[in-house]
C-alpha cells in the first residue's frame, strides 16, 4: 500500500511540510517585526515617564501576546516533522543540520519564552528598567531565532562546510556554515519581510484609531514609529530581494530560470526580462509571453549584456553530472510566485513613501484618501512571504539539499494513510488557528485602549500573597 | 567518558528536566475541573502555571533538537515508527498552549468552557503518550537492518507501554497536585482539594509505577540488564513514592512536591540507563539495534554542540530560575468583575520589589474610560 487517493507518501509529506511552514509562518515574521517596535515604545515610555505610553505599549504587547503562543506551538510541529516525515533526510544532514536548530533554541526560544511573561506578568514584580531590558531580550531573541533557522535552511540551498562519510553529510566547517553567504543575505531578506509584517500591522491599527480620532497622540507616535519600521523593512527586503536573486543565477541557477521563466539561454546580446508567462513544462517553453529587453541583464547582473542559462541548457548539464532525471522544478508556481512577491514589495515600498511624504508634509494625523488601502496593507506582506516561500522552495526541486541530496530519497517510508490523516487533522487545527488568530487580533485592536472587557492573555492575573504565604 | 555517551546522558538530562517542568503543568491542567469549583479557583489553578509552561515547554524542544543534532539516526527513526504519537502530542501541545493563552481573551462562559474542555484533552494526551513512547523506547520498535520502522499501527500497543502511559499519567498529575500544594493559598477549600488529589493519586500512581517496572522486567526481559548500582534508580523512584505519603500528611507541601519531582526524575533516569548503550532496540534482531555509537554524529558536531551548551545552559538555569523566583508567591484567585488593573490601565516605571504584592494603585483617569478608575485591588 504505498499510495492512498493517488497520492503518495512523499506527495503528502511534501504537502505537509508546505501546509506546516506557510502557516508557522503567517505567525513567526509578525512575532519578529512587533517585538522590536514595542520594544521601541517601551523605550519611548521609559524615557518620558508618560502613563499614556505605557498604556499604548501594553496595548500592543496585547496583540504581540495573541499572536505569540501560536507562532510558539506550530514551531514545535516544524522541529519534530524533520524526523517524523523525513527520516532519510534527517539521517543525511543531522550532522549539520542540527546544530543550528539547537543553537536556536538554545540562544532564542527559552529567551523568548521566559522574558515575554517576565515582561508581562512582571511588570510590578521587576523594575522597570529590568521591564524594558525584558522587551528588548525578546526582540533579540525573536532575530536570533530566524537567523538560525535560516542558515539551516541555507545550507539545504547552499551546502558549505562539510564533507560526504558514509552516505552522510558530516561537519567539517561550523564557521562556514554560520557565514554561508546564502544564509546572511537571506537573513537580511527575511528579517526586513518581518519588519514589513508588523509595521504594516500597526499602521492599519494607528490609522484605524487616528481616523476615529481616539487618543490621537499616542496613536500619532506609534504611526510614526511603524511607519519608520515600514520604510527601512520594504526598502531593505527590496534591495535584500535583489542582491539574492543575482547569487541565485550563480549558486542556483535552476532555480533563477524557473523565477524567469527562461527556457532557453537568450541569443543576443542581452537578457530580456518576462513579464507575463504562461510557462509549460510539458512542452518546456512558455506558450505565451510578453518581455522587456535589457531588465533581465540588469537585474541579474546590473549590467546590460550578462545573460542566464537557460532551463533547457541546466537540464542537460545536469544530466551528464548527476546522471539522467528530471531535473527541472515546476515552473509555473515558482514563476508567478516570484513575481506576486516582487509586486508586493514595490506596493509596500510605494505606501510606505507616500506616507512618508505625508509625514514631511505635516498630515499625519489623518490617514487621508489611502485610508482603505492601509487597512488591507497588513494582508501584502504575508502574501509576498507565502509567495516567496513557494518560489523558493519549490524552486529547488528535486533537491532537498541542493546537488547533494533528492527529496525522493529524503521522505520516511511511512503508510500513506498516517500522512493524510495528521495533514487532515493539521489542516483543520491551523485553519482554526489563523480564524481565532485573526478574530481576536480586529476584536482587540479595534477596542482601543481603555479597560477592556478583555482579560489579559492567559493570566488568570492571580493576586500574589506577600511573604510566600 | 566518550562524547556520545556524554550526549546521550544530556539528552536524559533534558528529558528528566522537562517532564519535572512540563510535569507539573499538564497535572495542574488535568485537575482543575476536579478541584476548581468556580471561576476564581480556577483562574488561581491556571495563575500557578501561567508565567511557566511556556518556558516550561522549551525544553523538550531542546531535547528534540539535541537527539536530531547528536543522534540523527536514532530521531528519524523513533519518530518515523511511533509517528501516530508524536503527530497527537504535537497537535495536543498546540491546543494546549493556545487554551491557555486564549481562555482569558474574551469574557464569556461558553467560550471558557470550550477552552477548559480543550485544555484538559490536550494535558490528558501528552501526559500519557509521553509514558506510550518512553516504555516502547525501552522495549524496542520492529527495525530493520537500515533502520527502516516494519510494523503497523499496533507495534506500539502492549501491556507494557499502555503501562507506561498509565505510569506517567498519574505521576504527572500527583506532581500536579503537589505543585498546587506549592502555589496556591494555603489553608482555604481549594488547598485542601488539591491535598486530597495528591493522596489519592499518590497510591494510584505507586501501583502503577511498580506495574510498570514489574511488568517491564518479568514480561520484557527490560531493567534486567541493569546493573547492582543502576537499580538506584527505581528504588529512588519507589523510595520517593512512599516519602510523598509522609509528607503530605505531615503537611509539609515543599517536601512532597521534591519527592513527587524526584519520583520523576528517578523513573526517568531509570528509562535512560536501561537504555544504554542502546538508543533504539530492535524487536526483529538484535543486530539491528541502533546504538549510541552507532547513531551519533560525528566528533566535530558534538564537540560544537558541546560548546553551545556548555555556554548556554548555565545561562538558561540561570533565568529561568529567576522566572521562578520573581513569581514565587503563592496564587489565590480573586473576583474578575473589579479587574480593573488589567492590560493597560496602570502607570508604568513604577519599581515594584520583587516579593510584593502585585497590588499597585491603578491610575486615574484613563483616556477613554468612561468609568474613571477602577476599584482598587484587595489581596
Amino acid at each position: 500500500m504505498n499510495e492512498i487517493l493517488g497520492l503518495s507518501t512523499l506527495d503528502l509529506s511534501r504537502f505537509q511540510f508546505a501546509t506546516t511552514s506557510i502557516f508557522h509562518y503567517f505567525f513567526v515574521p509578525f512575532t519578529v517585526g512587533f517585538a522590536l517596535i514595542i520594544a521601541i515604545l517601551q523605550t519611548i515610555a521609559f524615557r518620558s515617564r508618560d502613563p499614556n505610553m505605557e498604556n499604548l505599549t501594553r496595548f500592543f504587547g496585547h496583540l504581540f501576546f495573541i499572536n505569540f503562543a501560536v507562532g510558539v506551538v506550530t514551531g514545535i510541529v516544524q522541529e519534530f516533522q524533520f524526523g517524523m516525515n523525513w527520516q532519510g533526510f534527517s539521517t543525511f544532514v543531522g550532522n549539520i543540520f542540527g546544530v543550528p536548530l539547537a543553537l536556536e533554541v538554545l540562544m532564542a526560544f527559552f529567551l523568548e519564552s521566559t522574558f515575554l511573561g517576565l515582561w508581562w506578568f512582571g511588570k510590578d514584580r521587576i523594575p522597570a528598567w529590568a521591564s524594558l531590558a525584558s522587551i528588548w531580550i525578546v526582540a533579540l531573541g525573536t532575530s536570533v531565532s530566524a537567523y538560525w533557522i535560516i542558515i539551516a535552511n541555507a545550507w539545504m540551498q547552499h551546502p558549505v562546510g562539510y564533507t560526504l562519510k558514509d552516505g552522510k553529510a558530516v561537519m567539517t566547517d561550523f564557521w562556514a556554515i554560520m557565514t554561508n553567504p546564502k544564509g546572511l543575505e537571506w537573513f537580511a531578506h527575511i528579517w526586513t519581510g518581518s519588519l514589513t509584517v508588523a509595521a504594516f500591522f500597526v499602521l492599519a491599527v494607528s490609522a484605524y484609531h487616528l481616523r476615529r480620532q481616539r487618543q490621537t497622540q499616542m496613536f500619532t507616535v506609534s504611526f510614526r514609529v511603524a511607519l519608520i519600521v515600514a520604510l527601512v523593512g520594504s526598502a531593505g527586503v527590496v534591495a535584500a530581494g535583489h542582491e539574492q536573486g543575482q547569487s541565485a543565477v550563480r549558486d542556483q541557477p535552476m532555480k533563477y530560470a524557473a523565477f524567469s521563466a527562461l527556457w532557453d539561454t537568450p541569443e543576443g546580446g542581452s537578457m530580456p526580462e518576462s513579464l507575463i508567462a504562461l510557462p509549460s513544462n510539458a512542452q518546456r517553453e512558455n506558450r505565451f509571453e510578453v518581455t522587456v529587453p535589457y531588465v533581465g541583464s540588469l537585474l541579474a547582473f546590473n549590467n546590460l549584456s550578462g545573460k542566464a542559462q537557460g532551463i533547457n541548457d541546466l537540464q542537460r548539464q545536469y544530466e551528464a553530472q548527476y546522471g539522467p532525471g528530471n531535473y527541472i522544478p515546476s515552473v509555473w508556481p515558482v514563476y508567478w510566485a516570484f513575481r506576486v512577491m516582487v509586486g508586493l514589495g514595490g506596493v509596500m515600498l510605494l505606501v510606505s513613501l507616500y506616507y512618508a511624504w505625508r509625514w514631511r508634509t505635516g498630515k499625519l494625523a489623518d490617514p487621508g484618501r489611502l485610508y482603505p488601502l492601509l487597512l488591507v496593507m497588513p494582508l501584502a506582506p504575508h502574501l509576498a512571504n507565502f509567495s516567496g516561500w513557494i518560489a523558493t522552495e519549490m524552486g529547488r526541486q528535486p533537491w532537498i539539499v541542493q546537488g547533494l541530496l533528492r527529496t525522493t530519497d529524503a521522505v520516511s517510508s511511512l503508510n500513506p494513510l498516517w500522512v493524510l490523516l495528521s495533514l487532515a487533522a493539521f489542516w483543520i487545527v491551523y485553519l482554526t488557528l489563523i480564524g481565532l488568530d485573526l478574530f481576536l487580533l480586529t476584536r482587540t485592536a479595534r477596542s482601543g485602549i481603555h479597560t477592556p472587557d478583555v482579560e489579559s492573555p492567559s493570566l488568570p492575573s492571580p493576586t500574589y500573597l506577600p511573604g510566600g504565604q | 567518558m566518550d562524547l556520545a555517551a556524554i550526549w546521550f546522558a544530556l539528552i536524559g538530562l533534558t528529558f528528566v528536566i522537562y517532564f519535572f517542568l512540563d510535569g507539573f503543568d499538564f497535572g495542574a491542567g488535568l485537575l482543575q475541573p476536579f478541584i476548581a469549583r468556580n471561576e476564581r479557583e480556577r483562574r488561581a489553578v491556571l495563575g500557578t502555571v501561567g508565567p511557566f509552561w511556556a518556558a516550561n515547554e522549551v525544553w523538550i524542544i531542546l531535547g528534540a533538537g539535541a537527539i536530531f543534532a547528536a543522534f540523527p539516526l536514532w530521531y528519524g527513526t523513533l519518530m518515523t515508527a511511533l509517528y501516530p504519537l508524536f503527530t497527537l502530542i504535537l497537535l495536543a501541545l498546540i491546543g494546549r498552549g493556545v487554551a491557555f493563552e486564549y481562555r482569558a481573551e474574551v469574557d464569556n462562559v461558553r467560550w471558557r468552557q470550550f477552552w477548559d474542555v480543550t485544555a484538559f484533552v490536550c494535558n490528558l494526551l501528552p501526559a500519557f503518550l509521553w509514558g506510550m513512547i518512553m516504555a516502547n523506547m525501552v522495549r524496542g520498535l520492529p527495525i530493520d537492518s537500515e533502520a527502516r520502522f516494519q510494523g503497523g499501527l499496533s507495534a506500539a500497543f502492549s501491556l507494557f507501554t499502555l503501562l507506561g502511559g498509565l505510569a506517567t499519567l498519574s505521576l504527572f498529575v500527583l506532581h500536579g497536585a503537589t505543585f498546587l500544594l506549592l502555589r496556591l493559598k494555603a489553608d482555604t477549600d481549594l488547598h485542601a482539594r488539591a491535598r486530597a488529589a495528591a493522596l489519592s493519586f499518590g497510591g494510584l500512581a505507586t501501583v502503577l509505577v511498580l506495574a510498570f517496572v514489574l511488568i517491564g522486567f518479568v514480561q520484557e526481559g527490560r531493567f534486567n540488564a541493569l546493573g547492582l548500582s543502576a537499580w538506584l534508580f527505581p528504588a529512588g523512584a519507589a523510595l520517593n513514592l512512599a516519602l510523598v505519603w509522609l509528607a503530605l500528611t505531615l503537611r509539609r507541601d515543599t517536601l512532597a512536591f521534591l519527592a513527587t519531582g524526584l519520583t520523576i526524575v528517578f523513573s526517568t533516569a531509570t528509562i535512560f540507563v536501561s537504555l544504554f548503550p542502546a538508543v533504539l532496540p530492535s524487536t526483529l534482531n538484535p543486530a539491528f539495534t541502533l546504538t549510541v555509537q552507532g547513531s551519533a554524529s560525528e566528533p566535530y558536531t558534538l564537540r560544537a554542540l558541546s560548546w553551545a551548551a556548555g555556554v548556554f545552559l548555565p545561562l538558561i538555569l540561570a533565568y529561568q530560575g529567576w522566572n521562578f523566583w520573581v513569581f514565587r508567591n503563592r496564587v489565590t484567585g480573586h473576583d474578575t468583575a473589579d479587574e480593573g488593573e488589567l492590560v493597560y490601565g496602570q502607570h508604568g516605571g513604577q519599581d515594584g520589589i520583587p516579593g510584593d504584592p502585585s497590588a499597585s494603585d491603578p491610575s486615574a483617569g484613563r483616556p477613554g474610560d468612561p468609568d474613571g478608575p477602577p476599584a482598587a485591588r484587595q489581596s
